[in-house]
């Protein structure tokens, strides 16, 4: 095996076959799929789940959980673009700042929420997620703004190719992705933080005892991903050009799946980036095909939960606990 | 009445120290002082408050007010764990407070992540000092490993050498022993002296009271929260020290030899590869065998076999004169076989359920009511029988067992079992943390049990354990069964020297 493989998970290596194998099928299947266009086009949209991913991670690591965060995005949205208007335009240095300002303090309430008085996450994190959504459907009355900074709506092309199918380009939300990404990357394996993140969220007691905040790292946790949202918001609102208040409604689920898929525990201590990228490669990749084989939209949902079963059902433990059983009958067969 | 320190050569003082838990008084005025660089032992029966003193002193917990803490003089109380450390003062958790999922070297090292400000992390320094810690513990455990998949010794030793990392003055360790082999308490025993030689204060719990009489020079005796005394160690003896705990004495006498009716279990050349080889075993009702040998030996995977938990390659299982075949345990729960794990930690019991919820989790079709729904009338009944016959210390029945004692959570595994009413009763390492009251209570138990024609196998690496406690002893070593003594036709020391050789 090579170097490069032997450092990189069970999960993650049994979720690369699945990636390569669909993408195999896929290509010979539609002529439509592996062509630059597509496939750029696909990693554009993807950039902002992959923010969201690469946040949430970091809560799930830490023993939480949190499904406000698409919700608390469109809320970001929402107001920093009237901020914005409000200030006469403003531009992209203010933008991202108000979206992670205002992203980290809505991250910070559920943070405040369930480390002060002690409620579950998933509990506390249904709430807000209701109270957000809540407050922005009845502040906004349901009604979009299509009114945006000119600097905001205008699309930014970081490298751009002609094909045959026409221009395939990579805008600014990959950038931005690739960033948080490579902070959050940072942070869990690099900083001394990320690592009492993975101690509270594998035995919360146990770091207590050592003297570890847990209050701090409750805040880092859902800061963190609050942050993640509100960029993530900010690059939804580049890519889709206006701000539908329910736009990212019920993408939280699609997250979550795709971050568990990747080996995230629920119950903390353990995931990684690589897996989560991953896992999410594999959603948003089955979604695309879908897609080009004119499969309705409806028959993803259903897949996405079936792939979520597989890989759960087929998790690295199960995978150890087969391999185990390989090797013992060897040794049997061997003996007898 | 708090000691006076009048030449201040005390590395720790306290004085006055309570603590209660609810309707639970753990820590009643209490007096407690270590010198710089000795060891002291802290002994007492189960739930008399040894982990909350040391939880008090490292700043887990806060004592009541009123209390007074001093270090080298100076007042500490109110302290932090944080502070603790940064004074010096090192942990072994009774139950490990490691990171299961994290690896080896980062467990031992963590110290250096610690901290608000952020810093970057240094694998290989993390790596060179958990490797040096390691071998100065004379262990090689592969370091990149998560410690979630060491055996339980290993864990142990893990924790050790975390508590060795940082730059300690005063180590509590919290019954470090419990699970280790002779060979490996033997190294730890070593590592006590040394530490105490370069000055550095060991307060070590243990229930084996040979050990605390070995190695500490000041034993202090606690019961029911309450100081009893500290005593010198010179001069003391394993009774005297066992009245002081516990208020009343025991004496031990070999089993009266029996005649064996017909057999229960009989094995036929049972045998799984790499585990154990070629066993022929029998049990009959009302008999109780011992089996021993050192860690590693065979003994845990053939009870594991025995309980359905994993099948044998080659040979037979007769049960009642007939061929027993099982696939699961719950094959052996039905036939009547009831397994008391050695880790009872991790897999005995559901540590945030309450006391209650536990002990009936073997039994739940019989505390149904109609309906089939649970009735809380019969769960309280059982549960309360249970408990008061094997005097566990608790709260309430609907506290969750996380706040037991862990001698009092191995009591609330056994009568989980034992609510079973099973025929074979497997113990594996019955008594690893329970103090000697509670070791005589659970033996007088198992004593009744056999009487009512229960056929008992009891797996322990303590000698006198299964000498006193046995109608026979089978020795096993290296996966095979060597030798059988019957306890009322030899010695004692016959039996040490050959497990011990
Ligand atoms: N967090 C808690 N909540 C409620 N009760 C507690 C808690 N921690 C300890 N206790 C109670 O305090 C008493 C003392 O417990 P402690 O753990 O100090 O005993 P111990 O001497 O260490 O016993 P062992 O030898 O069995 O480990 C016990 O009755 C225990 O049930
Ligand atoms: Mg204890």
């Amino acid at each position: 095996m090579p170097e490069i493989l032997r450092s990189v998970g069970a999960t993650e290596r049994w979720l690369m076959v699945v990636i390569v194998v669909i993408c195999l099928g896929l290509s010979l299947a539609t002529d439509t799929f592996l062509t630059l266009v597509n496939l750029f086009d696909l990693l554009n949209y993807s950039a902002v789940n992959l923010i969201f991913a690469a946040g949430l991670l970091v809560v799930l690591i830490a023993g939480g959980i949190d499904i406000s965060f698409a919700v608390a995005a469109s809320v970001v949205q929402y107001l920093v673009v009237t901020i914005l208007m409000q200030i006469g335009g403003g531009n992209w240095a203010i933008g991202l700042l108000l979206a992670g300002l205002i992203g980290f303090s809505l991250g910070a309430i559920n943070a405040a929420l369930i480390y002060h008085f002690r409620l579950v996450s998933i509990v506390v994190t249904i709430a807000t997620f209701n109270l957000f959504f809540g407050l922005l459907m009845f502040f906004t009355g349901g009604v979009s703004i299509y009114a945006l900074p000119g600097w905001l709506s205008r699309r930014i092309i970081l490298f751009e190719h002609e094909t045959a199918s026409g221009w395939a380009e990579i805008t600014l939300p990959v950038l931005v992705m690739v960033v948080m990404l490579a902070a959050t990357w940072f942070m869990l394996r690099r900083l001394n933080l990320g690592r009492q993140l993975f101690a509270m969220g594998d035995n919360p007691e146990g770091a207590r005892r050592l003297g570890i905040n847990l209050g701090a790292m409750h805040y880092l946790a859902y800061g963190w991903l609050g942050l993640c949202a509100g960029i993530a918001g900010l690059m939804q609102v580049h890519y889709a050009r206006e701000v539908v208040p329910n736009a990212l409604y019920g993408r939280e689920l699609e997250v979550l799946a795709a971050v568990v898929l990747g080996g995230a525990r629920l119950g903390g201590g353990r995931g990684t980036l690589l897996g989560a990228v991953l896992g999410l490669a594999l959603v948003s990749i089955t979604q695309n095909g879908l897609n080009l084989l004119g499969v309705s939209p409806f028959a993803f949902r259903m897949i996405v939960g079936l792939i979520i079963l597989i890989a759960i059902s087929m998790s690295s433990e199960t995978l150890r606990g087969l391999t185990e059983g390989l090797r013992r009958r060897r040794i049997r067969e061997a003996q007898s | 009445m708090p000691e006076p320190d009048p030449q201040g050569v005390s590395l720790l003082r306290l004085a006055h120290v309570s603590k209660r838990f609810g309707g639970v008084q753990a820590l009643d005025d209490i007096a407690f002082d270590v010198r710089p660089g000795e060891v002291l032992c802290l002994a007492g029966e189960n739930g008399c408050g040894k982990s909350t003193l040391i939880k008090v002193i490292s700043g887990v917990h806060r004592p009541e007010p009123g209390a007074v803490m001093e270090w080298d003089g100076r007042d500490i109380s109110g302290l932090t764990p944080s502070e603790a450390r940064a004074l010096g003062i090192q942990v072994i958790w009774q139950d490990q407070a490691l990171f299961p999922e994290m690896s080896v070297a980062e467990n031992i090292a963590f110290e250096r992540n610690l901290g608000a400000r952020p810093r970057l992390v240094d694998r290989k320094s993390m790596r060179a000092e958990a490797a040096a810690v390691l071998a100065r513990l004379g262990v090689d455990i592969p370091l990149s490993m998560p410690v979630g998949r060491l055996s339980i010794a290993n864990r142990q030793l893990v924790a050790i050498a975390r508590a060795l990392v940082a730059e300690a003055r005063l180590v509590f360790m919290d019954e470090p022993t419990a699970s280790l082999s002779q060979r490996e308490t033997d190294a730890l025993i070593a590592i006590v002296h040394r530490l105490s030689a370069q000055g550095i204060a060991v307060v070590f719990v243990s229930h084996r009271l040979k050990e605390v009489l070995e190695i500490c020079t000041r034993v202090t005796v606690l019961r029911d929260g309450r100081l009893v005394g500290t005593y010198p160690t010179a001069g003391m003896t394993q009774a005297r020290l066992t009245e002081l705990m516990t208020g009343a004495s025991f004496d031990y006498a070999p089993r009266p030899e029996t005649r064996p009716a017909a057999p229960l279990l009989e094995l036929r050349g049972l045998t799984r590869h790499g585990e154990y080889h070629d066993i022929d075993l029998t049990i009959a009702p009302g008999e109780i065998v011992g089996l021993t040998g050192r860690l590693g030996s065979g003994r845990t995977e053939l009870a594991l076999s025995l309980f359905g938990m994993t099948r044998p390659d080659a040979g037979t299982i007769m049960w009642q004169g007939q061929p027993l075949r099982m696939r699961h345990n719950r094959d052996a729960i039905r036939m009547g076989i009831a397994y008391v794990s050695e880790d009872r930690l991790s897999l005995g019991l559901v540590q945030p359920q309450s006391i209650a919820d536990n002990t009936v989790v073997t039994v739940l079709d019989r505390v149904l009511g109609r309906l089939g729904l649970i009735s809380p009338a019969r769960k309280s009944g059982l549960v309360r029988d249970w408990l008061t016959q094997l005097r566990v210390k608790i709260g309430q029945p609907t506290d969750a067992v996380s706040t037991l004692s862990g001698g009092n959570q191995q009591r609330v595994v056994l009568a989980k079992w034992l609510a079973t009413a099973p025929k074979l009763l497997i113990l594996d390492s019955p008594t690893v943390g329970v103090d000697v009251g509670a070791r005589a209570g659970i033996f007088a138990i198992v004593d009744e049990l056999a009487r009512q024609g229960l056929a008992i196998l009891l797996i322990s690496d303590e000698a006198p354990e299964v000498f006193f406690n046995a109608d026979r002893i089978l020795h096993m070593r290296e996966g095979r069964l060597i030798e059988e003594f019957t306890p009322a036709r030899s010695t004692l020391a016959e039996l040490e020297e050959a497990v011990h050789a």
